[in-house]
């Protein structure tokens, strides 16, 4: 017998998917077997805002080889439920078009280009409206958007202080006020797999599968839409090429599609967005403009912040709301203050919707606090890191929403290791490898971000997972996570076996399908290895009791858990399914917006050095340290790689990414001009692990897959400060952006 | 047009328009799958494959343009279930993550491996070669750190 090869949690097993992926074996939606299965394609609105008045069919195209669908054809509801209802699968005759690029009718044939040649013979036809794109201007609300404000959320945070006069008054008696306005752009996630997705019915059951990182969202979306029962429709997740958000609400949509047409044309229908439509169509971060103001006594202390921070949500109200709060969940930063205000809207226009993106809000404001700490420890003459440390909430301080910080606080330890590892600035005036002049700086920041769910939506979720021993004595893991590439399978089988304490190879995690895995929640907000996988160690652990107990009373105590598990299991499965409960203490007010706002923080600072190229005025990233306290890695190769990835998605959104909108239609529609990050754009990422345990965590994991979108486009505002002495307040921070402030540079320099 | 064409070593006749895209005629004719579409226009190099020994963007290379010449994939990198040494490596680094761009990564970097042209040091100048020689393929979950990790210990393993 092979020796027992526990993976002990804490190393670095090589992912579960790994050899299938680099041979190219791991089947993507489109790589699937489908015979006859016919393509989709969507006919979208030209116009932002108008009524549909009519559908025409151009009578020159012959028709009979393809099927149409209109809203006409829905079964059920109109809608594609998230949050609200406002959103329509397919504008119907007679109702409102809200976007560039919206849904309007759809068409089905036996091959891909003639899906697409039919849906250019399908001409909607839109009497226009004005159309809003400026948030300033929907919230003058002449033309209404949604509802009489054209706001389709607002928050407040207020921490010590009852009304506004008392407010007003704290900043009456500041010694020093910092404040500015910071602008964030909208960002394409450019996942490298479109959006896909395939349906057919069968039974009168529908069977969707596609990319997409939330099973249960879809099958929620369908449920109205198609007018099943839950037994009705059954989705799974194929193998995802990359999510970061944008395969959290839009897959609903292409799901709602794809069902639609199978329906009519009674087979099966898979639809493959091309790059173009995909960047066009789909959601992207929601560009923000937080104006940030902090009052300060004579010791450099804050005495109050006051955040007012505004988003633009698109044309319906999607998941604005909860990216929304939790964008001012963290507005105030992790600093120290006695009195906070923190206002948050996010408003409608006639823009494609805006979405969930990693970080959900939090990137947005973190970088405008990030930048009043710059500014902040500039007026004084501090050192930046030496402000921060000052300044930054530790065990026992409370945070804007009043919450009093017990364990997993990584603040000494993640400023600590960026001050190790800073080193001496390099040269500040150079010449980079193209002999062009350059000017360097150096910028730093430090943000947390909250781990898993806001508020209370752990417990109205209260995600569920399975552990099962199979017939033949193996083991399962049954859950609705996805593993779209931030190696969620891998960690589930480290944990379950860890915990069971078996060689992975007993492993195995079943793929994600609504008609086999409980909800355990959708693979979102940095919840996966810290809420799932600690269900599944939970679930691991009592399972292994009841087999321990069963092999007492089976006079089988004692012998390996593999020897017991084929026993029991020759006499039927046995499963543990455990539900989420709370950690202790952890309390939270929907009403007042006080309480825990996160069970969890993780905690990170970031070290940047630029280079700005005097004679292009680009922003060369020379060096970025990221220091990322994640309460314990499960598997360190894994949790760097995804702190690397999300570093470099801050990186390119802090200065070369960007989504350009004209006449409410994305300008840049394609990856030529859509830019991300190369291998030669990217600095080594050095990313330094710290580990300080979240007791209510799998051996004391909390969530790692946000964090690091947050800071690091600060610290690269911060540094370009340094290099040329003019504060940059807005991203991203492209040659363009550089020129402009060229004539109020702080040093003797410029064009050679 | 017949199309003959040797692809991972067999040889094959596909019966296809010459203005078909090599990405189609190996993902649609020959099910070979492994070869990725990410955007259409030889921008994300998922979709790299070897044609005669020169890495191309198999989106941009029309059908007819490969009668009579030499076609490797994904699929043609290992031998039988022996992983290149660049897969081995991407495997152990953590190299791939969502796995939709690794097989043009793998096509790519297998190459400069087996021509020996990334050297088996971690220094500065080795890593930039690397960046260099791949900023043709894009991957937008890893930040590539551990991708360079990866071709450099595979260009030490095979130089032992």
């Amino acid at each position: 017998m092979d020796p027992v090869v526990v993976p002990p949690v804490g190393a670095s097993l090589p992912r579960v998917d790994g050899v299938a992926k680099v041979t190219g074996r791991a089947r993507y939606l489109d790589d699937l077997d489908a015979p006859g299965v016919w393509h989709g394609a969507t006919v979208r609105s030209k116009v932002p805002h108008g009524v549909l008045e009519a559908i025409d069919l151009d009578p020159a195209f012959d028709w009979s080889r393809v099927t149409v669908v209109t809203a006409a054809d829905i079964p059920g509801q109109n809608v594609i439920l998230a949050i609200e209802e406002d959103q329509p699968a397919l504008v119907a005759v007679g109702a409102r078009v809200m976007h560039v690029d919206e849904p309007i009718a759809l068409v089905a044939a036996p091959t891909r280009e003639l899906a697409f040649e039919a849906a250019r013979h399908v001409v909607p036809r839109i009497s226009p409206r004005p159309p809003v794109y400026d948030v300033d201007e929907a919230l003058a609300a002449k033309t209404r958007l949604y509802k009489d404000t054209n706001v389709f959320k607002e928050y407040a945070v207020r921490k010590g202080h009852a009304s506004d006069a008392e407010f007003e008054a704290v900043f009456a008696k500041a010694v020093q006020v910092i404040e500015g306005t910071y602008s964030t752009s909208p960002q394409e996630q450019m996942y490298i797999e479109p959006q896909a997705m395939m349906a057919e019915w069968s039974d009168g059951r529908c069977y969707i599968v596609g990319s997409m990182q939330c099973p249960y969202y879809v099958h929620k979306a369908m449920k109205p839409l198609l007018g099943v029962e839950p037994e009705g429709v059954v989705i799974t997740q194929a193998v995802t090429g990359g999510g970061f958000g944008g395969k959290e609400e839009y897959p609903s949509m292409i799901a709602a599609h794809v069902a639609l047409l199978a329906h009519k044309a009674q087979r099966a229908v898979k639809m493959v967005y091309d790059r173009d439509e995909d960047i066009a169509a789909t959601t992207k971060r929601h560009p923000a403009r937080t104006h940030h103001r902090m009052a300060l006594d004579a010791q450099g202390d804050i005495l109050a912040i006051d955040v007012d921070c505004v988003m633009d949500g698109g044309a319906y109200l999607t998941l604005s709301p909860v990216v929304l709060s939790r964008g001012i969940l963290h507005a105030a930063g992790p600093y120290k203050c006695p009195v906070t205000r923190v206002r948050g809207r996010v408003v409608a226009t006639n823009h494609p919707p805006h979405g969930a993106f990693r970080g959900f809000g939090a990137p947005q404001t973190t970088f405008a606090y990030e930048r009043q700490l710059q500014k902040l420890a500039i007026a004084r003459g501090e050192d930046p890191l030496a402000a921060r440390s000052r300044l930054a909430l530790r065990s026992g301080d409370t945070t804007s929403t009043g919450q009093q910080l017990g364990f997993s606080v990584g603040t000494d330890e993640v400023i600590g290791a960026i001050q190790r590892a800073a080193g001496t600035p390099p040269a500040r005036d150079g010449v980079n490898a193209n002999g062009a002049p350059v000017r360097r700086g150096r910028g730093v920041c430090f943000y947390f971000h909250g781990a898993g769910f806001t508020g209370s939506g752990e417990q109205r979720l209260a995600g569920r997972a399975t552990i099962a021993l199979t017939t033949d004595g193996r083991f399962e893991v049954r859950s609705s996570s996805t593993d779209i590439g931030q190696g969620a399978i891998t960690m589930f089988t480290q944990i379950c076996a860890a915990a069971l304490g078996v060689d992975a190879s007993l492993v195995s995690v079943v793929d994600p399908s609504t008609a086999q895995v409980p909800d355990s929640g959708p693979t979102v907000a940095s919840r996966t290895c810290m809420v799932v996988g600690g269900l599944v160690q939970t679930g691991s652990r009592a399972l292994r009791e009841s087999l321990e107990t069963w092999a007492k009373e089976h006079g089988m105590a004692g012998r390996p858990l593999p020897d017991i598990a084929k026993a029991r299991g020759a006499k039927g499965e046995l499963t543990e399914t455990v539900q989420y409960e709370p950690p202790p203490g952890v309390h939270w007010d929907d009403v007042t917006y006080t309480g825990s706002a996160y069970p969890v923080y993780g905690w990170a600072a970031c070290l940047v050095d630029v280079a700005v190229d005097l004679d292009t005025y680009e922003v060369t990233i020379e060096r970025c340290v990221q220091a990322v306290d994640v309460g314990k890695a499960i598997n360190p190769v894994i949790v760097k790689g995804q702190i690397d990835g999300g570093t470099l998605q801050a990186l390119g959104w802090a200065v070369l990414e960007n989504v350009v909108y004209k006449d409410g239609r994305v300008l840049n529609a394609s990856m030529t001009n859509c830019i991300v990050p190369t291998f030669a754009d990217a600095p080594e990422l050095e990313t330094i692990l710290i580990e300080v345990p979240y007791p209510f965590g799998p051996s004391g994991a909390k969530g790692v897959g946000e964090i690091p979108m947050d800071g690091p486009a600060a610290a690269v505002a911060n540094a370009v400060e340094d290099a040329l002495g003019v504060a940059f307040d807005a991203i991203p921070i492209s040659p363009e952006a550089v020129a402009a402030t060229r004539p109020r540079w702080k040093f003797t320099g410029g064009a050679s | 047009m017949k199309i003959a064409l040797e692809v991972n070593g067999a040889a094959h006749a596909v019966d296809a328009s010459p203005w078909k895209r090599l990405l189609d005629v190996l993902r649609e004719d020959l099910r070979l799958t492994g070869t990725k579409e990410g955007c259409g226009e030889g921008e994300c190099g998922a979709c790299t494959v070897m044609l005669d020994g020169e890495a191309v963007n198999s989106c941009l290379v029309a059908a007819g343009q490969c009668h009579g010449r030499k076609v490797t994939t994904v699929e043609g990198l290992a031998n039988g279930d022996v992983l290149h040494a660049v897969q081995k490596a991407l495997v152990k680094c953590g190299g791939a993550q969502c796995g939709i761009c690794t097989p043009g990564i793998a096509v790519c970097a297998a190459h400069l491996v087996d021509r020996g042209l990334v050297q088996g040091k971690d220094d500065a100048s080795a890593r930039a070669q690397v960046r260099e020689l791949l900023a043709g393929n894009i991957c937008r979950c890893t930040g590539y750190q551990l991708i360079v990790d990866a071709v450099i210990e595979a260009a030490r393993e095979v130089s032992k």
